[in-house]
């Protein structure tokens, strides 16, 4: 699994909850439906406040994001136990989610579900980068750095849930650890996994 | 070991645990629901194999009771997709929209969003219908996809919300691995003065604490208070505990659980043995802290967070557009018994909105009199839109033609228990959290107002 992911970032601020993540009208979408976990990707952080966030994270009429990295405050993920929330970023193209801290279930829901790496930062960044600067997350040296200043974030090591995520998830981690038979299934948001 | 770790201890099969340990635990019930159980379904049968059967059919609990009353194709479907899994897997428990059970459901929009249009079998909102279905044990484990599980705390159980994956999980397992939360003890002191709600007591907590004051952690309660709560009272304190992030809330066992559980249990002919657990001489808390009951006073939670705490009387200035009682927090019998002691021989003077968690309760509401009237009557005279088709409702928003659902951008206040941006509905709309009784005034005066100036 890469430890180096690359691209621009998008940024929010602290307590962004599954709502804004994922708005309940669109939990109608089953996510192991392929074309409906297509969808869910194409609403990914449309419940953010407009004038708050003028640049959407997924523009009008794509399924895809441009920002495999996001950038944010304290607790993010809260509210809902609804994995649709991570699935939708995953979906749509999330890769790492940089936050000062996590909400548990959303945290938890990252992992099982494999969609994306939740990184704990050491201090905040969201007030220090904008949406749209380009960046390198290095899961290995557990740094982000802002490619045009050169600045430099620590990362808080992601410890035992990592192999998990690599593995893309629960499932296929405890099957590579021999806990339960059968056969480990491609990641769900890798290319060339994709149904659209 | 605080009442937390007893419980996990036991589920796990070990003499001891502490907060930290990563420990396998047996599922006493795991819960879902039309919003995540098609998805948990979805990932049992990739996971464990179209033909896989689950690890109890009688320890699966399915409840549809989030986009029920809707035109929403899918979400129609939805539902259809839980009836057929609980046809071939021949599960015990599942409260249905509709009593065939070789039908499917669809929502007449014709007919109306207000008068009744569930069968025999539909229970309502998850979390008050388990233990009305006598589904609540204390000393048990207790898995939900959905985040208010904890609600069932008020039993004297470790109970709370996972993913879909975690749940495929459980389904096809019976187990699932948790990390030990540590504990918060709160003692809950004294008696709330009248006027002043379970709902207070939670509000004011959450704003001592913040929204992620909990996170990983249990929330213990113990004190002279307890006592006087009732076990609505109980479910009201415990569904919140995600509200300040935690993992789980629990309360200890005393006998209005045990005559709440054993009644509920014997009507409904589901199990009715259980263990509690009582707290230990020795507990490690990473927290204590004292809630003097007859101190507090009626307690809003602003938007857009449930942390922002300020006293009803401080909000005069906040004029309302809005007022719904409602949810699994706040749409039991307790809370709108309250809210109709204050509506009674009054109007609102904005619209406002009723939904009952479950059909037990517009029963009950339709059933108890007051002077000749029933309850429900008197919501109705006072100008409350009340509907006979429990379930979540406008608390999350939903479909665009969802009973309730704040459409525009209004200022709502409410008995629910979330205000995140667009929690309602629209994005830019605002949600002020209360109990029934500051909802209530306030729905008369227009305006967020102390319900102690209006009873
Ligand atoms: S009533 Fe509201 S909080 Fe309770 S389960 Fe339904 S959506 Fe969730």
């Amino acid at each position: 699994m890469q430890a180096v992911i690359q691209g621009p970032v998008y940024v929010v601020g602290d307590n962004i909850d599954t709502d804004q993540i994922i708005p309940a009208e669109y939990l109608n979408l089953v996510p192991t439906i392929p074309e409906e976990y297509e969808k869910l990707g194409a609403y990914a952080l449309c419940g953010l406040p407009q004038d708050l966030y003028p640049v959407r994270y997924v523009q009008e009429g794509k399924l895809d994001s441009v920002y495999p990295i996001v950038i944010a405050g304290k607790n993010f993920g809260c509210g809902s136990s609804r994995e649709h929330a991570p699935i939708a970023l995953g979906s749509a193209g999330c890769k790492v989610v940089v936050a000062e801290s996590f909400a548990r279930i959303f945290f938890r829901n990252s992992v099982a579900t494999g969609e994306l790496y939740p990184c704990e930062s050491e201090n905040r960044i969201c007030d220090k980068v904008k949406t749209g600067e380009v960046a390198v997350v290095d899961l290995d040296a557990c740094t982000l750095t802002v490619s045009n200043s050169g600045k430099v974030f620590r990362l808080k090591p992601l410890g035992d849930v990592r192999p998990v995520v690599d593995a893309g998830g629960l499932f296929n981690y405890a099957r590579l650890a021999g806990m339960i038979s059968g056969e480990a299934r491609p990641k769900a948001n890798q290319p060339g996994n994709r149904t659209a | 070991m605080t009442l937390t770790e007893k419980i996990l201890a036991r589920a796990a099969g070990k003499a001891h645990v502490q907060a930290g340990d990563n420990v396998w635990v047996d599922a006493d019930i795991l819960m879902t629901h039309d919003v995540c159980g098609p998805g948990t379904i979805g990932v049992f049968k990739r996971e464990f194999g179209q033909n896989a059967k689950v690890w109890n059919k009688d320890r699966v609990v399915i409840i549809p009771d989030h986009y029920i009353f809707t035109c929403d194709p899918k979400s129609n479907r939805n539902v259809d997709i839980l009836r057929e899994f609980v046809r071939e897997q021949g599960i015990t428990y599942f409260y249905d929209v509709i009593d065939d059970p070789a039908g499917s459901w669809r929502f007449d929009p014709a007919a109306g969003p207000v008068k009744r249009q569930h069968g025999s079998h539909y229970a309502g909102v998850c979390h008050v219908a388990l233990p009305q279905k006598g589904h609540t044990r204390p000393g048990e484990v207790l898995f939900g996809t959905d985040s208010h599980t904890c609600m069932a705390g008020a039993f004297n159980e470790f109970a709370t919300g996972i993913g879909n994956t975690d749940a495929g999980f459980v389904l096809g397992t019976g187990k699932l691995l948790l990390k030990v939360p540590a504990t918060m003890h709160f003692r809950l002191e004294g008696k709330l003065q009248p006027g002043v709600m379970a709902k207070d007591i939670i509000l004011h907590l959450i704003g001592e604490i913040g929204f992620d004051g909990a996170t990983y952690r249990a929330l213990q309660f113990s004190g002279s208070g307890i006592p006087h709560l009732s076990m609505d009272d109980r479910m009201t304190i415990a569904n919140m505990a995600i509200e300040a992030g935690a993992k789980n809330g629990i309360f200890p066992f005393d006998g209005r659980t045990a005559e709440y559980v054993d009644s509920r249990t014997r009507l409904n002919g589901t199990k009715t043995t259980y263990d509690p657990v009582e707290p230990d001489p020795d507990q490690n808390f990473v927290f204590e802290h004292v809630i003097e009951l007859d101190k507090l006073e009626p307690t809003v939670a602003c938007h857009p967070d449930p942390a922002r705490r300020r006293l009803a009387k401080e909000l005069g200035h906040v004029k309302l557009d809005r007022a719904y009682i409602g949810s699994c927090t706040g749409g039991k019998t307790s809370d709108f018994v309250e809210f109709a002691r204050i509506l009674r021989g009054k109007r609102v003077a904005i619209d406002t909105f009723g939904v009952p968690a479950t059909p037990e309760i517009v029963h009950e509401l339709k059933s108890t009199r007051w002077g000749g009237k029933p309850v429900w009557e008197i919501l109705v005279d006072a100008g409350v839109h009340l509907t006979e088709n429990p379930g979540c409702a406008a608390c999350l928003g939903g479909p665009l033609d969802t009973f309730g659902r704040v459409n525009s951008p209004l200022k709502c206040i409410s008995t629910t228990n979330r205000n995140f941006p667009g929690r309602m509905g629209h994005k830019e709309s605002q949600v002020f959290l209360a109990s029934p009784a500051t909802v209530a005034a306030s729905a008369v005066a227009g305006r967020i107002v102390d319900p102690r100036e209006y009873s």
